[in-house]
């Protein structure tokens, strides 16, 4: 469907060059993946497929995925010399050319994480143009989450209700809930949720679903 | 949403209705769509408009080097040869190329600029509002205004063509920066609505068809040269239209037009960098010397 665009997607992103997607998308990629870690990274693996892993170079992909995982946004400057921030900050990092499948967007990326405790965590995304992206894995779990409105991702137990917990306390909030999927592999005791709402999502939320027992893990993401 | 539009005509439409001008009816519209106050928008745009003063002129006053070696330095010389005093497009052009040429520099090594509509066609719509602002003394909350009016051009061109290189080639990209340059121009000038509109028409049908062919991929070559004379289209569009001169095709028409152009161009000449300038023997030879 035909979107309204604000004058913002026109006039913007604000953003390091040289190119939308190739910059501003991998860093809006990095950034959710770090966010979506919940804790330090110590260690990444950057996986890039199609044209990521035939000019990420030229493009200062490497650099914006790198900016992302320290937190930076597109637009700030320090994304230039990300590698020797991240290196300063002890954290590794590498880049591998690969093909994660012939259906995969041209522009993708999947980002193998070691964190702080020394668990691991899994991204995979893709940027779609514009500088706006789509995540298409956490944790094994496929998803296609594009970022048009604020979303909670969880990670919550396979039992009867659990997930009426969640629900629960968004409308307790005041959040109205505009959609969400569930899937739940075989074999798993646990379900991943994708809950995508209508208003902003404060911090203070992930903390109310933390204190859930059913809740192992939970992510919440602004639009990108 | 009262001030919502998506059409030239519906755009037009409006302003009459409501009396106002285009960038006017763009902030209401921001305002709807955001929730943000009308004050709140203009700041956000007041933040761009830093950023594109500055991206037009940073290359004038450093020494810029793009990731890929391809440009850097162009700025610089065109800004000497102007001041030898023998240019030929006269000192107003030159000063708009120089902005659009520097801002790709800094687009090309890193630095911030604002994507407008994309960064491959980031030097067009700062350097056509931030150039002519200057020369006639204009303020900050003109060349605001001004940023508003080409949005307006820009979400219609994004919603019912596209503004993507890989979808519609560089017509999309720099024809799509230049209409909306032009617009702007247009209304910081004084002129009116439908001249706005015009002018859009002008820059899309002067560059139809106009290929996107990077060399290695890069958002370097041929895209500075082509923001380059993407400025001049603005210009020269903004000024036919304020002489009188308008389009015989309306706007809507002839961005319907360019996106069943920029569909009929094969594969090769859309951001693949494997036709065009991109496949020529150097442009090849450049490819395997930045990539090996």
């Amino acid at each position: 469907m035909a979107k309204d665009y604000s004058v913002f997607d026109i006039v913007g992103p604000n953003m390091i060059g040289p190119s939308s997607s190739h910059t501003a998308g991998a860093a809006r990629l990095g950034k959710a993946a770090s966010k979506i870690a919940g804790q330090p990274v110590k260690e990444v693996k950057f996986l890039l497929h199609g044209s990521f892993a035939e000019t990420y170079k030229g493009h200062g992909t490497d650099k914006a995925l790198v900016g992302g995982i320290l937190g930076f946004q597109p637009d700030d400057a320090r994304i230039r010399n990300s590698f020797d921030i991240a290196t300063e900050s002890g954290i590794k990092f590498e880049f591998i050319k690969t093909d994660l499948g012939e259906n995969e967007h041209p522009n993708s990326v999947k980002m193998e994480m070691t964190l702080a405790d020394g668990s691991k965590s899994t991204v995979r995304g893709a940027s779609i143009g514009g500088g706006n992206i789509k995540l298409t894995e956490i944790d094994g779990l496929g998803l296609d989450f594009n970022g048009s409105r604020p979303a909670v991702i969880l990670e919550i137990k396979d039992i009867p209700g659990a997930v009426s917990f969640v629900t629960g306390l968004l409308a307790h909030n005041n959040k109205n809930i505009a959609t969400m999927s569930t899937n739940s592999p075989v074999g798993s005791d646990y379900t991943f949720v994708t809950i995508e709402t209508d208003e902003k999502l404060e911090a203070d939320i992930l903390d109310q679903l933390k204190k859930f027992e059913v809740v192992a893990k939970a992510v919440v993401l602004d639009k990108f | 949403m009262k001030f919502n539009f998506t059409s030239g005509a519906e755009l037009l439409e409006k302003c009459k209705k409501y009396e106002m001008s285009m960038h006017e009816i763009c902030l209401e519209r921001e305002a709807e769509l955001s929730g943000l106050s009308k004050e709140e928008v203009r700041e956000k745009m007041r933040v761009s408009l830093n950023i594109m003063k500055s991206s037009t002129e940073r290359a004038t006053k450093e020494d810029i080097k793009s990731v890929g070696g391809l440009i850097g330095g162009e700025a610089k010389k065109l800004t000497t040869f102007r001041n030898n005093g023998k240019s030929v497009c006269g000192t107003l052009m030159n000063k708009a190329l120089v902005a659009a040429m520097g801002t790709m520099e800094v687009n090309a090594s890193m630095g911030l600029i604002v994507a407008a509509p994309t960064a491959g066609s980031c030097g067009i719509l700062p350097a056509a509002v931030v150039t002519i602002g200057k020369e006639y003394g204009l303020n900050d909350e003109d060349m605001i205004d001004a940023l508003f009016a080409a949005s307006a051009i820009g979400a219609i061109i994004t919603r019912n063509a596209t503004v993507a290189g890989a979808e519609g080639g560089c017509q999309a990209e720099t024809g799509a920066a230049a209409a909306m340059a032009a617009a702007g121009v247009v209304e910081m000038m004084g002129g009116t609505v439908e001249q706005a509109l015009h002018a859009a028409s002008h820059c899309l049908q002067n560059v139809m068809g106009l290929v996107c062919d990077p060399i290695a991929g890069l958002v370097e070559a041929p895209c500075q040269g082509r923001n380059a004379i993407g400025v001049a289209n603005a210009l020269i569009s903004a000024e036919l239209c304020l002489a009188g001169i308008l389009n015989i095709i309306p706007f809507d028409e002839t961005v319907d037009a360019m996106y069943k152009v920029g569909k009929s161009l094969p594969m090769e000449l859309r951001e693949t960098a494997l036709g065009g300038i991109a496949a020529t023997c150097t442009g090849c030879s450049l490819t395997t010397k930045i990539f090996g």
